[in-house]
């Protein structure tokens, strides 16, 4: 098999990043590591959005599927006594893809507010259904997610939060790779060009209906494995995933950290929960106002996103 | 060819810098907690809801206790048992954070623990459940303060997790007992509740206790409108046209509101007798109190506010609070003052034990399992949970509207063994066994 270049880069770049950030929690406190790794987690939902966002299909509902995927490692453990935390992401990731297969078809139809409406119809639907039958999910007070194994591996009460970040960070280097080898390759292009003019794609003989599906399947696994982690790290998963202002969020990190590289939304996220964790510390009586203004003030600066002052920057020097 | 190779491979790592300067930049390790050993101060998380729908009714009360207690501790201003000055001598800071703080409750929480020696919190039995755990990975002694939901300790059980308050559950069965020692010849039982878990617990609570009271009551049409529906006009039609004799509603905030602005001008508060398990904060509401009616059943979560017993610590309480903040404390400030005064207790037994100043954590959960400590609401035990879930006595009351001025009339008390589950039954199966072990409730 012959192996692209592109692709060689691309994986020295992934592992050179999850290097760096594997020597970082070795140096970080406790909270600042758990911070990122909620961030990193959360991250891959954000590269779904940002993913789909490049094929022109903004989705107001990608909660669903982070929300299937926290929801499929805590009955994972509950129903099925699956304690190896790799399985129960597996479980998480088909859960969220099986389920993007089912309704895919029906929501890629759609285009612009529809597709954002439908989708965000969905991740609501899920959220009553959380809330109503509260006896088998808990309800809004949510379910108890226990300490999992990793690769067998029971790690002590103290241990666990760092298990957990190389976890995460093991799990966020795979998708970050996959995501990038993804935007190389021809079907990336192809859904980058379903944003740009679908007709002429399907002149060109490809076919727009496979294109936007398959984006839509891998954001949807990339999101059931952020699920599954922030349901592992936090250890406990509530209906508020699939509340629409988390998705919400999820849109508002990939906006601020652009969609035209796939580290841009892990930037966009890292910052995101940053100014988030260290306003409300400092700031607790308005600390959303102070988050309002900052990214207001991002967003108008940078409509393109923080990732474009990279590419401003990088653009100037290759010149 | 080269160079481009070049360029591309510098592009990947300048890519990697920038991402790693990005989370170093704001991802600054914090200085470790102070040595447990000798503190200058002790330093107190405070979290409770600074911002959203819960903090009107329920978080600035709470905030606004903590403060209070917390700068006359430090002047050694409260009544006995309490004149001792900071906890034993030692000065307390309180730290303030928002419930609803990001990103998520749990990475808050650690943030909080990794600066403060306790924490004092939580008003959603969401958070409380969440944080628990994570409570225990930090070993950080964490005092939580109001949130309901009995799940905590009837499932799990916690060294470093103390809750100085009682759960929902207590506070929906006194609502039981008294609708049904008040009305002998209850027939029919409805309720609107909020549809997450603090109104389909109370709810469920509610109804089964009426049951276990009395099988032949018939419960019917209740309603669970979403929570912060703002309008009810549909519920409330459905409860005219069922005409139940008594209708439970566990609602607070700005919905408890919002129905009493609605329902009472079509009559659902005069048809019916209501019962607002958590409605004693709209009294404490300026230009919402006036629009209460008489005949209300009103609760406070446990005998707080208008229903704290006589003592010298509320009479001190109630007036520092007033003085200085030109409002009643409502319940979630009596509920702050029972986990500021528990951990005081707490605090200076664990001293006199270990003949130190500056006791470890260790010695004050020790002296906190099974504290008995005296609050303005009275003497409150750590009874449950192995000594760290407290039981709480119950009263409530009626609302009489006397000069544009609305009282309780009727109060009645419930003794700890009459509305608490003993230690090892879930309140749940309690009240489906028809409360063994109750005793001393009144008529």
């Amino acid at each position: 098999m012959k192996i692209d270049p592109g692709n060689l880069r691309r994986l020295l770049g992934v592992v050179l990043l999850v290097a760096v950030l594997a020597l970082l929690g070795l140096w970080l406190a406790g909270w600042t590591r758990f911070l990122l790794t909620v961030a990193l987690g959360e991250s891959l939902a954000v590269i779904g959005v940002a993913l789909l966002m490049r094929a022109g299909l903004v989705s107001f509902g990608q909660g669903l599927f982070s929300a299937v995927g926290a929801y499929a490692v805590a009955y994972g453990m509950r129903l099925w006594g699956i304690h190896e935390a790799l399985l129960l992401l597996a479980v998480a990731v088909a859960a969220s893809t099986l389920l993007a297969v089912a309704i895919g078809p029906l929501i890629c139809r759609y285009r612009q507010i529809f597709f954002a409406m439908i989708s965000l119809a969905f991740s609501m639907v899920l959220y009553s259904i959380l809330l109503k039958f509260n006896t088998a999910t808990g309800g809004s007070d949510g379910m108890e997610v226990t300490a999992a194994t990793v690769l067998g591996y029971h790690a002590a009460a103290k241990a666990l939060a760092g298990v957990y970040y190389y976890l995460t960070l093991a799990c966020f280097g795979v998708a970050l790779f996959a995501t990038a080898a993804y935007y190389a390759s021809p079907a990336g292009y192809l859904a980058r060009a379903v944003r740009d003019n679908e007709i002429r794609l399907e002149y060109l003989g490809a076919s727009v209906s496979r294109e936007t599906f398959r984006a839509y399947i891998f954001a949807a696994a990339l999101t059931g494995l952020s699920g599954g982690l922030f349901a592992l790290a936090v250890g406990h998963v509530s209906p508020t995933l699939a509340y629409w202002t988390k998705s919400g969020e999820f849109l508002f990190a990939a906006l601020l950290g652009g969609t035209s590289s796939p580290i841009a939304p892990v930037v966009g996220t890292v910052v995101f929960e940053s100014l988030n964790s260290y306003l409300s510390a400092y700031l607790p009586n308005v600390w959303q106002m102070a988050l309002g203004a900052i990214m207001l003030a991002i967003i108008l600066l940078m409509p393109r996103g923080l990732w474009s002052l990279y590419e401003r920057f990088s653009a100037r020097h290759a010149a | 060819m080269e160079r481009q190779c070049f360029m591309t491979f510098r592009r990947v790592i300048m890519a990697a810098l920038a991402a790693t300067a990005m989370a170093s930049a704001t991802l600054v390790p914090s200085s470790p907690a102070a040595a447990q050993t000798q503190p200058q101060e002790l330093k107190i998380g405070i979290v409770t809801f600074l911002s959203g729908a819960a903090a009107s009714p329920f978080g600035i009360p709470a905030r606004n206790g903590a403060e209070i207690l917390l700068e006359s501790i430090n002047k050694g201003s409260l009544p006995a048992p309490y004149e001792k000055k900071g906890f034993g001598g030692v000065k307390v800071v309180p730290v303030f954070m928002d419930e609803a703080s990001g990103p998520d409750p749990i990475s808050a929480y650690r943030r909080l623990a990794s600066s403060v020696d306790f924490v004092i919190g939580y008003i959603s039995s969401e958070h409380c459940l969440s944080v628990a755990p994570a409570a225990e990975e930090e070993q950080k002694l964490t005092v939580l303060f109001d949130c309901g939901t009995p799940r905590i300790f009837e499932d799990n059980s916690y060294r470093y997790v103390f809750r100085t308050t009682a759960t929902a559950a207590v506070d929906n069965i006194a609502a039981a007992r008294y609708v049904y020692s008040r009305y002998p010849n209850l027939k029919t039982v409805s309720g609107i509740n909020q549809n997450y878990a603090w109104g389909q617990d109370s709810w469920k609570d509610f109804s089964s206790a009426i049951k276990s009271l009395d099988s032949k009551v018939k419960i019917d049409a209740a309603q669970f409108p979403a929570i912060f529906a703002g309008s009810y006009s549909s519920q409330i039609s459905t409860l005219l046209a069922a005409d139940p004799d008594v209708i439970h509603s566990s609602f607070w905030g700005g919905d408890a509101e919002g129905l009493l602005i609605q329902g009472a001008p079509l009559g659902l508060f005069s048809r019916s007798h209501v019962v607002l398990t958590a409605g004693e904060p709209i009294l404490h509401r300026q230009g919402i109190a006036s629009l209460m009616p008489s005949g209300v059943v009103l609760g406070a979560r446990g005998p707080h506010g208008p229903l704290a017993p006589e003592n010298k610590l509320d009479a001190w309480f109630s007036k520092a609070y007033a003085d200085r903040y030109n409002t009643e404390p409502a319940y979630p400030s009596y509920h702050m003052a029972q986990a500021v005064l528990g951990l005081k207790a707490a605090y200076e037994k664990a001293q006199a034990a270990s003949h130190s100043e500056h006791p470890t954590t260790a010695q004050v959960i020790a002296a906190f399992t099974h504290l008995s400590f005296e609050t303005p609401s009275g003497t409150i035990t750590m009874a449950l949970g192995k000594g760290h879930q407290a039981v709480e006595p119950a009263a409530y009351g009626v609302t009489k509207v006397e000069n544009g001025k609305v009282t309780l009339t009727d109060v009645k008390r419930y003794p700890v063994e009459c509305v608490n589950p003993p230690e090892g039954i879930k309140a749940e199966d309690w009240i489906a066994r028809h409360f063994p072990g109750a005793k001393n409730c009144p008529k």
